[in-house]
């Protein structure tokens, strides 16, 4: 499975995991805070120099990323614009691309395995309430190993379709796979009681 | 505690899978996707408390980083973007699809579909639009209409959650928790 954390390497890849979610908490709080125009233009100058600071081919990943903004955008400059406003909705659309884009920036120069041991550093204070950082991981790595699992499961129900019938199989895929992988989590279970529980 | 916590597990999983899935185009350009249906489904399967569970579990998975919400998004980023109530609507979502399937006692599937349109839709469509219309600096009555493009594709995802939840429950009652 691949995950969102950008391949070329930049200086923000080397910074820990923890002090960068905490500015980024800090960035987004003050973002949200900003009202004028100017202040907003400044922070996505911030911003775009920061992403730039990594090279290249990291800013042309970063731009790709904000890509599913983009009929939102739209859809709110067109209306704006035709509400009467002179900006066409400037300040929340740069408001939100700047609150997006660094939010990107972090989860692309942090890698899997940092996120979640800030995730589980997190979890700690939430142990005696009945859910242990152990657990929270191990049900992680299920379900980050479960998706190309339950996929596959769907290949295979598919192409045994396709070699009795011409048609397409369309929803009738949906339950024989979900039984498949019912069939798997019930395995998994036993095969982790069988090794002393999830503890 | 081993089952609970690996079907958990495998229904967050099922909603990313479904999030992988190529979306529809509805007529109008609204693309729909199975997500949703993964949510309804964590509910009226599993149950509240469990169902809501799995959700959290599968919004933690897109927060790390992985490209599971519906076409390919994913990091921090999606809960600073114009989705981010329906992200927060989610888990609440599938628990009251839940609580309904717990609660009334009719056939699974009438239960099902209901919970399924009253978490999916009622509960869910609302906060969706607070979100909306928080990121817009925009009323909650502009934005409204605008999610009635969701509705039709909602509509047949409840009936596709009611008929998936009474299958489940004839061919694996174990894991009906929801009426367990």
């Amino acid at each position: 499975m691949l995950t969102l954390t950008c391949p070329h390497d930049t200086w923000a890849h080397r910074i820990p995991a923890g002090p960068k979610m905490a500015v980024l908490g800090l960035w987004t709080v003050a973002l949200f805070s900003l009202t004028t125009l100017p202040a907003l233009l400044t922070a996505s100058v911030a911003i775009t120099t920061l992403i730039l600071s990594g090279g290249l081919p990291f800013a042309r990943t970063s731009a790709l990323m904000l890509r599913p903004l983009w009929p939102f955008v739209l859809i709110v400059a067109l209306w704006q614009g035709w509400m009467g406003d002179p900006t066409w909705g400037a300040a929340p659309i740069l408001r939100l691309i700047t609150a997006v884009a660094a939010a990107n920036f972090v989860t692309m120069t942090t890698r899997l395995t940092d996120m979640m041991a800030v995730l589980t550093r997190l979890a700690r204070p939430f142990g005696p309430l009945g859910l242990p950082p152990r657990r929270l991981a191990l049900a992680l790595a299920l379900v980050i190993r479960f998706i190309p699992v339950m996929l596959q499961h769907m290949q295979i129900i598919r192409l045994a379709f396709r070699a009795r019938s011409p048609r397409r199989p369309g929803w009738r895929l949906f339950v024989p796979t979900l039984l498949a992988a019912l069939d798997d989590a019930e395995r998994v279970a036993e095969a982790l009681r069988a090794r002393g529980g999830v503890g | 505690m081993e089952k609970n916590l690996t079907l958990i597990a495998l229904f967050a999983a099922l909603i990313a899978a479904l999030g992988l899935l190529p979306a529809m185009m509805l007529p109008g350009g609204v693309p729909i996707t199975a997500q949703s249906l993964g949510i309804m489904l964590c509910g009226t399967v599993l149950g509240s408390r469990r169902g809501a569970l799995a959700v959290l579990l599968f919004l933690l998975v897109v927060a790390l980083g992985l490209p599971v919400l519906s076409g390919g998004r994913g990091g921090i980023g999606v809960f600073m973007g114009p989705s981010v109530g329906f992200l927060i609507g989610f888990p609440l979502a599938a628990f009251v699809a839940g609580l309904v399937v717990e609660r009334v006692k009719a056939p699974v599937a009438l239960s099902a579909g209901l919970g399924a349109f009253l978490g999916g839709m009622v509960v869910l469509y609302p906060i969706g639009t607070l979100g909306w219309a928080l990121i817009l600096d925009k009323s909650m009555a502009d934005v409204g209409p605008f999610l009635l493009g969701f509705a039709p594709g909602d509509a047949i995802k409840c009936v596709l959650a009611a008929l998936i939840t009474r299958a489940i429950g004839q061919m694996r009652p174990g894991v009906l928790l929801s009426r367990g």
